[in-house]
């Protein structure tokens, strides 16, 4: 990154030294303005959202005082004692925590599988992986509603068909990432471990693998803050008050003059992803040092 | 290996789950769907049904359809507008900011998306912020219910909500033009006009491609926008067609059907960027 600011400052500099009329800095300056106003439109809203999960009135517009009525303190509406709001943001993270799990290992075996094997098989796989990161989420969602709903499958509508839905419309994620890494890594490491003695699962297990760490790091990140967000595989998906999650619940009742409790569990989600990302960041950044990887994690995001 | 099971059971089968209720049978006595599953038994009376619902006598699918595409039309035309702007800037004139603006225009991705509604909800309430600040807070007698059946707020939630999935690509694609080639451009006399037209332009294609395919596609299936924002008929979407056939019971195979026609329609952009997104992974 600090490559890429001096090469533009250097650019810059240059182009003063030219002196060209158009004078950069006033179109810098207008295009500052925009992005400025474009950050204060995008976060604001939200930070606003966030607040009024303060307030200690029940209006979600009109500020009556700090409190952490609706976290804690009010004996039926707040998110601790309020059990249909508890469960959300308890079973939203819960499917979290079991997609993350099951999907990061599956989609690196499934990257590791489509980089050796070459054929009509892992092609195919690797186009179907790639068509289901653009599908529309409705047509994996309800195809996956009529599949339950027609065909006997061992498994009914709830948690494990969230968990299954989650997981198929996640792979995409650690395949991608973990693949572009291992293109980049390339045979040399492997094969100068076999050199050395290694058996070929010993190679991948005690060289390869830890050079995957930050990829597989990273998408486990991606996973699991894609997931909390999730909406429409949940929702088909969903059986219960159970299975709700907190983006059904936000939409099941945002339009139903909802307490601020609602912009509470919203929070507590987006607090728990932040939190993610930024323990992910610092140690992405401890381990990325010296492997050239700056740059992957922002690549990839991009790619999405 | 177990992967690649897991993406036949769970990938290809319910597509093609899809397939069987949208060309399945009708029950005679409950109207419900009935799915077939030998191809060659297929039907297409669910199919008939939706086209005569979209241009038949009774074309009451039509409106929303139409209503789909514009919508999308402007809010893809706003994505790039505001995105465009904001990329070239962050991959050119951020400078040592640059990282800090990043991490900002990548952070509503981290955020909710119901969540970045529920916001909008809150300060477009009749009592909201949007309303105080439009009537000075009570001197002008401005009441406007922005939530019921509004386009404008629709299409803006629609633009709030997918403009950071523009931005991103138009930003990677922004950033890797390299600068001495600008600078090239001007040392052979190009004018400010003429670099961004067949310099920038030229090269960022790639990116603006991505990013409207990348907006474009969630938006057509999108139907919570305007359930939180609108939640009128007045503006539904093809989105809320098919929702509302799903959650309506017996509706199925109108939705399987109309849900094959959508995806039919899409497959051609959404193969082009499977593609081009394998192909220039194969290249780096």
């Amino acid at each position: 990154m600090s490559g890429m600011t001096t090469v533009t400052d250097e650019a810059n500099a240059l182009s003063h030294v030219h002196s060209t009329p158009d004078n950069a800095p006033r179109k810098s300056y207008t295009l500052a303005t925009i992005t400025f106003i474009y950050l204060l439109w995008s976060l604001v809203p939200v930070a606003i959202a966030v607040l009024f999960s303060f307030n200690s009135g029940r209006s979600r517009s009109v500020w009556q005082g700090f409190s952490l009525r609706w976290y804690i303190w009010d004996p039926e509406g707040s998110v601790l004692h309020n059990e249909s709001l508890r469960s959300a943001v308890v079973h939203t993270l819960v499917l979290g925590v079991i997609t993350t799990a099951i999907v990061v290992p599956l989609g690196v075996l499934f990257a590791l599988a489509l980089d050796r094997w070459r054929g009509r098989v892992p092609s195919g796989a690797s186009f179907a992986v790639l068509l289901s990161f653009v599908v529309p989420e409705i047509a994996l969602a309800i195809g996956l509603l009529f599949m339950i709903t027609w065909l006997a499958t061992p498994f009914e509508l709830g948690t494990t068909a969230q968990v299954i839905g989650l997981i198929t419309f996640q792979l995409s994620y650690p395949v991608v990432i973990v693949r572009a890494r291992l293109l980049t890594i390339g045979t040399h490491y492997e094969e100068a471990a076999r050199d050395l003695g290694a058996s070929p699962l010993g190679a991948v297990r005690r060289v390869l693998l830890p050079m995957l760490y930050p990829a597989i790091f990273v998408s486990a990140i991606l996973v699991f803050a894609d997931v909390l967000d999730n909406f429409v595989l949940v929702r088909y998906l969903s059986a219960n008050a159970a299975s709700e999650t907190t983006s059904m619940k936000i939409y099941n009742t945002a339009r139903a003059a909802p307490t601020p409790a609602l912009n509470a569990i919203a929070t507590l989600i987006l607090l728990a992803s932040f939190a993610v990302v930024i323990v992910g960041y610092l140690a992405y950044r401890k381990w990325g040092r010296g492997q050239g990887e700056e740059g992957t994690g922002l690549g990839s995001m991009a790619a999405m | 290996m177990p992967a690649i099971a897991w993406m036949a059971v769970f990938f290809l089968i319910p597509l093609y789950v899809v397939l069987c209720v949208a060309f399945g049978k009708v029950d005679p006595v409950f109207r419900s769907a009935i799915p077939v599953w030998n191809p060659l038994e297929w039907s297409f009376t669910q199919l008939a049904i939706v086209v005569d619902r979209l241009v038949g006598p009774d074309n009451f699918y039509l409106p929303p359809v139409l209503r789909t595409i514009a919508y999308v039309v402007i809010a893809v035309a706003a994505c790039l507008l505001i995105a465009f702007p904001v990329a070239w800037f962050t991959a050119r004139h951020a400078g040592s900011h640059k990282a800090l603006v990043l991490t900002l225009l990548v952070a509503p991705f981290w955020i909710s998306y119901m969540m970045r509604m529920l916001a909008w909800v809150n300060l477009l309430q009749n009592d909201g912020w949007v309303n105080k600040i439009i009537s000075l807070n009570g001197l002008l007698p401005t009441e406007q219910a922005w939530l019921s059946g509004r386009p404008t707020t629709v299409i803006l939630g629609l633009i709030y909500g997918y403009v950071p999935y523009m931005i991103l690509p138009l930003f990677a694609a922004l950033d890797r033009i390299s600068p001495s080639l600008l600078e090239a451009a001007r040392d052979l006399g190009a004018g400010g006009f003429d670099v961004f037209r067949r310099v920038i332009l030229p090269m960022s294609i790639p990116g603006v491609a991505a990013g409207m395919l990348l907006v474009c596609l969630p938006m057509m299936g999108d139907y919570f926008t305007n359930d939180l924002l609108s939640g009128s008929p007045g503006t539904s979407m093809i989105g809320n067609l098919i929702n509302n056939s799903i959650t309506t019971p017996g509706q199925s195979g109108q939705a399987a059907a109309l849900l094959l026609i959508v995806l039919v329609v899409l497959s051609a952009p959404m193969i082009w960027y499977t593609r081009s997104t394998a192909r220039s992974e194969v290249r780096s």
